[in-house]
């Protein structure tokens, strides 16, 4: 009933191009940034932190610059968990190497250095293209993780190669280190996503992004109707690993406080993050949260009601779960192939006409 | 097994519950992922001897024991949703079981004041008790384990080194890593050529390395593996015919598993322990009688008396001993965190302790101060007969070289309080 | 001879071998892609699941013993009966042209059309499912799988070359053997598609499918043969690696070996796999042998990489690709 556009009338293109152009939406949307920004870190505490916000708003971030380059420019890349790698220790060197810097330009810093090293490896996308694309990328994962293991100065000469994220503070307040309050990281890292949504958001609604889909779209095409394609692929291999480094750094120094470069930031890394893309809606913000949302609340989830509440042996449920998230990643897609963020435009489009369908 | 199920459910219900009464030892286990068939055996032996306290002896001090299990398949971020899922229970000690996940709860379990028991892994600095408060790697860590195996080579050369190759074969990643600079001190120490080979994760495929090996003939090796590397690195030695008592592996990499699948080739294969091997002993009789027959095995029953079964019971006759010595202290056998943790901090293990448990001469005798958390390191060498099908300890437990490795322990241990702005004391 | 001479020719040799091996899980990969277009991300998954059911029927092991005794309250693992090697590859193919009716007729028939990056994501599905119903059916442990073949270095080749070069060339039982059935492989593959009835069907499916359906083939039958055939493809495959790590988990990480495979020797062809798995696996075992030890070792996983990505920046389509023609 109130879902609709009828009577919300646009006298300006600013207006009509908005990206909640429904009124329900828009103030739904208000209402979630309330209960996230206000009402959530009154009421969380270290278990929901550790186990739920912190991997969702992390991944979040890393899906949302995946499917810049994945989803908007149609680049396959399979070298993210490399590229949070890079993201991960350059904030560890920056932490350590300048601890009186703020933390937020050091997380910021590290995406950038990993935008640049990413545009490194997208360079051999000019002429690789598609599924062989991934080769590039997959060179660039494991030539990173090989790097940061074998080069003593990455891990400030450890004896075992882990970095440790020591304690450092944002406006007095503790936001990495052993000593953080759940609120805290929460809000940090809710801030971190909420900024690069809103840059990822109204990067691909203008220029650059119509860029991006026409080279997605066709390449050639893109380029006979003016694209430059070095521009527009060079640039979404940048953006994208800047919001990836970012999310590197902040998966290492607020979420795991210690990491090592195979273990945390291996293939099934960068495998995880494509999966979140390719569930949640390739080419959709929105997607991007809610395939973060799926692979990393879904297992969690599953978990609890397996052995929190049927009590099953943990090694079962285990077993059990790989069967149900491999079985309604299926369904998911018979049901719907482009993803949920389809399903949820559907939905959308269904209730706008709802109750008068025809 | 079905009635495992009805206590299981039991026991989740009553973790729902605020209150705790009992004594509480998470169990961060792995029975899923690469690096299942190590976690199984060690999960099932931790909580099956905690099982045998609670029907043999209605628990420890008459406070019964649970033994939440968490699934962590090896992962870290799994490890980080286990660890805050059950700390809020009235955890006890913490037994992560993997590099990456210890790394993780080192800076966690400092904050939240619960003791943390790396058994033979985790960080070997972590020996130092005036910087890690929280963090007890007792009885044995891999820099002690790297010396008692050039000890052992030492022994079988006839009491030198010198001119002697010694290669390390090992893990990529911070595990495989961490013995390196212990023996390239060692080599410069007894004068013996040091060379390190890595292996990639996952490890199936190792030709160049044997390769390597093979044409550089080094007369010893130390291997540092997990996981599927194990069982290809000990066919491949067979397959160039290295003598396999020249081939040791770190603990492990010296189980049933990682031998058996190589079959008759593996006769001879070395490795480190801290603890005996075998089920020889009254412990395996009262689980088999008070646990398996009972239905309340935590697996399938048939793992006791493997190396990493014997590993978990080990871990958990530890964590029990410091619990009693805890209620001992303080008088009360409702004992919290704190009081476990400055139990192991003084923890004493004797060959009468060790008997009166069932599992005499199980380990070495030890004891604990704020100063070491680590012991002496003490470790034994064990070795896999293929025909008999068994490991069997073929040395005592002696001590590693303390002057090679405490100055090695105190430098890292140094850096880490540097950067974490952590003053070492001792209270 | 020099020495170094002489042990590269060994190290290439033993790449050679490596090469084959891989070769044989790419080759799983192509035919599906060929066929359906499909990356079928599961083929290391099919794997693992195809070895586990293996050893599970030679051992005469209770499927899903785990659960049910879990359920009932029995106590039961074993049928007591041990199968012989030959009968229970057999009953494994069974299985895995089953398990292909299923996927064909409870997946890909729904997904037809689909853009491939979708069907990519049906098969990770898959792979997840495959994960957990193999792990729930045989257990996780590490299993001994013993078929019969020979392990350890081959005495002849030894000698021959120690008399020769002055040093023992140190080639691998198994990889011979490897070796000489991934060749029969292939050639049985090649007079299959190339000679019968079927095989031409298959053909004429990867060519153009609607072309293919309108002149009688059944789009269904060949799916489900291809499937069957990857599942074979996978046993085999399952059955080399298997044999020298015994049947785990990390089985399933092979398909990690296979990817640079496919990317140098094209999605669609088979040759292009193995003269692509020998590229690889001769190129990363030289750059090994030649540069790893300057650069501290364990550079074959990124290296293969490299390899096959200076390859494409030459050849965009794959050494044995079909050529990208692009229309605007």
């Amino acid at each position: 009933m109130f879902y609709r556009e009828a009577g919300d009338f646009k006298t300006s293109y600013a207006s009509d191009n908005q990206t909640f152009p429904i009124k329900f939406d828009r103030y739904r949307y208000y209402a979630v940034m309330f209960v996230a920004f206000a009402i959530v870190p009154l009421i969380i505490n270290d278990y929901w932190v550790s186990a739920i916000f912190l991997p969702f708003l992390i991944y979040s971030i890393a899906a949302i610059g995946l499917n810049i380059l994945v989803g908007y420019c149609g680049q396959v890349s399979l070298g993210t968990g490399g590229f949070m790698a890079v993201g991960a220790y350059g904030c560890y060197k920056l932490m350590t190497g300048f601890p009186e810097v703020n933390i937020l330009v050091h997380v910021l810093l590290s995406g950038g250095v990993t935008g640049l090293v990413c545009v490194l490896f997208g360079l051999p996308s000019l002429r690789i293209k598609g599924f062989y694309l991934a080769v590039a990328t997959l060179a660039a994962q494991f030539f990173l993780v090989w790097l940061f293991n074998r080069i003593p100065w990455f891990y400030n000469y450890s004896a075992s190669g882990q970095i440790n994220a020591p304690e450092r503070t944002f406006l007095g307040v503790a936001v990495t280190g052993p000593n953080t309050e759940a609120w805290a990281s929460y809000l940090f890292c809710l801030v971190i996503l909420t900024f690069c949504a809103l840059v990822a958001r109204n990067l691909t609604r203008g220029m650059q992004g119509r860029q991006w889909m026409a080279i997605r779209d066709m390449d050639i095409a893109a380029e006979i109707i003016g694209v430059n394609p070095l521009k527009a692929k060079v640039s979404a291999f940048a953006v994208s690993g800047f919001f990836v480094g970012i999310a590197g750094a902040l998966l290492f120094a607020v979420y795991l406080g210690a990491a090592e470069a195979g273990d945390s930031f291996g293939i099934t890394k960068s495998f995880l993050v494509l999966f979140m893309i390719i569930i949640g809606g390739l080419g959709s913000i929105f997607g991007s949260f809610a395939g973060a949302a799926f692979l990393v609340l879904l297992p969690v989830l599953l978990k609890n009601v397996l052995v929190g509440w049927l009590g099953w042996p943990t090694d079962m449920a285990a077993h059990l779960e790989f069967v149900i998230v491999g079985g309604l990643i299926v369904i998911f897609l018979i049901a719907e192939p482009h993803g949920l963020a389809q399903l949820w435009r559907v939905a959308k489009e269904k209730l706008r006409l709802w109750p008068f369908p025809h | 097994m079905k009635l495992k199920l009805a206590t299981l459910a039991l026991g989740a219900t009553m973790a729902a519950g605020p209150v705790m009464a009992d004594l509480v030892f998470p169990s961060l286990s792995y029975r899923t992922g690469p690096f299942a068939a190590g976690g199984i055996p060690f999960a099932d032996g931790y909580a099956d001897y905690f099982t045998l306290l609670n029907e043999r002896d209605g628990g420890i001090g008459g406070e019964l024991a649970q033994v939440p299990e968490c699934e962590t398949a090896y992962n870290t971020e799994k490890g980080v949703e286990c660890y805050e899922a059950t700390k809020d229970l009235g955890a006890l000690v913490y037994q992560p079981l993997s590099t990456g996940i210890t790394y993780q709860l080192i800076p966690k379990v400092t904050a939240d004041g619960i003791p943390m028991h790396t058994m033979g892994y985790g960080r070997t600095s972590a020996k130092n008790g005036k910087v890690f408060s929280h963090v007890f790697n007792y009885p044995a860590n891999y820099w002690d384990g790297a010396s008692a195996g050039v000890n052992h080579f030492l022994e079988q050369a006839g009491g030198s080194l010198e001119g002697k190759k010694i290669t390390l074969l090992h893990f990529n990643g911070a595990y495989g890593r961490e013995p390196i600079s212990t023996l390239e001190a060692l080599s410069e120490k007894h004068g013996f050529d040091f060379n390190a080979i890595p292996i990639d994760y996952p490890g199936q495929e190792q030709k160049s390395q044997w390769l390597q090996i093979r044409r550089e003939r080094p007369d010893y090796i130390l291997f540092w593996g997990w996981g599927v590397m194990n069982q290809v690195a000990v066919q491949e030695a067979a397959n160039i015919r290295f003598p396999m008592e020249n081939f040791m592996g770190i603990w492990w990499s010296g189980s049933e598993n990682d031998v058996i699948p190589a079959g008759d080739g593996a006769n001879g294969y070395k490795a480190l322990q801290f603890h005996n091997v075998g089920d020889d002993y009254p412990v395996f009789e009262d689980i088999q009688k008070y646990v398996v027959d009972a239905g309340k095995a935590a697996g399938a029953g048939d793992q006791i008396g493997s190396v990493l079964y014997n590993r978990g019971v080990y871990a958990a006759f530890l964590a029990a001993e410091a619990a009693k010595q805890a209620q001992a202290a303080n008088g009360t056998s409702k004992i919290d965190a704190a009081m476990m943790r400055d139990a192991m901090e003084g923890l004493t293990i004797t060959a009468d302790i060790m008997s009166d448990a069932g599992l005499p001469n199980f380990g070495p005798a030890f004891n604990v101060t704020c100063e070491n958390h680590g012991g002496e390191g003490m470790a034994a060498v064990a070795q896999w007969d293929a025909s008999a099908q068994s490991w069997s300890l073929i040395s005592d437990f002696s001590p590693s070289d303390a002057s090679v490795v405490g100055p090695l322990i105190d430098a890292d241990s140094a850096a880490f309080a540097s950067e974490n702005n952590i003053s070492p004391n001792c209270n | 001879m020099p020495d170094q001479l002489v042990f590269g020719m060994e190290v290439f040799l033993n790449g050679l071998m490596a090469g084959v091996l891989y070769a044989l899980v790419a080759l799983g990969f192509v035919l599906i892609y060929k066929a359906s277009g499909i990356f079928n991300y599961a083929q290391g998954v099919m794997a693992l699941f195809s070895a586990l059911t293996l050893v599970g029927i030679m051992e005469g092991q209770v499927p899903f013993g785990h659960i049910i005794n879990a359920v009932f309250g029995t106590e039961i693992h074993h049928f007591g009966w041990h199968v012989p090697a030959f009968a229970a590859i057999l009953l494994t193919m069974g299985v895995m042209v089953l398990l292909a009716i299923c996927v064909q007729k409870f997946v890909f028939r729904h997904l037809v059309g689909q853009e491939p990056i979708i069907l990519f994501m049906a098969t990770i599905g898959l792979a997840y499912f495959l994960e957990g119903v193999g792990d729930l059916m045989w257990g996780s442990e590490i299993k001994k799988l013993d078929v019969g073949l020979p392990q350890g270095i081959n005495s002849a080749i030894d000698e021959a070359t120690l008399g020769m070069f002055g040093y023992g060339f140190f080639i691998d039982n198994l990889d011979i053997v490897a070796t000489l059935i991934a060749t029969l492989l292939v050639i049985t593959l090649v007079i299959f598609s190339q000679y019968t009835k079927q095989g031409r069907a298959m053909r004429a499916v990867a060519d153009d499918h609607q072309a293919a359906l309108s002149v009688g083939v059944s789009l269904n039958f060949v799916w489900v043969m291809v499937w069957s055939v990857a599942g074979f493809v996978a046993l085999v495959a399952g059955i080399m690696w298997g044999t020298k790590s015994g049947v785990q988990f990390s089985l399933s990480l092979i398909a990690l070996k296979a990817l640079p495979v496919l990317m140098l020797g094209g999605f669609t062809s088979i040759p292009g796999a193995i003269v692509g798995g020998l590229i690889i696996g001769v190129g990363e075992k030289l750059f090994e042998f030649a540069v790893g030890p300057l650069v501290g070792g364990a550079t074959e996983n990124w290296f293969a990489y490299v390899l096959a990505l200076v390859f494409l920046v030459f050849r965009p389509q794959g050494l044995f690709g079909e050529k990208i023609i692009e229309r605007v």
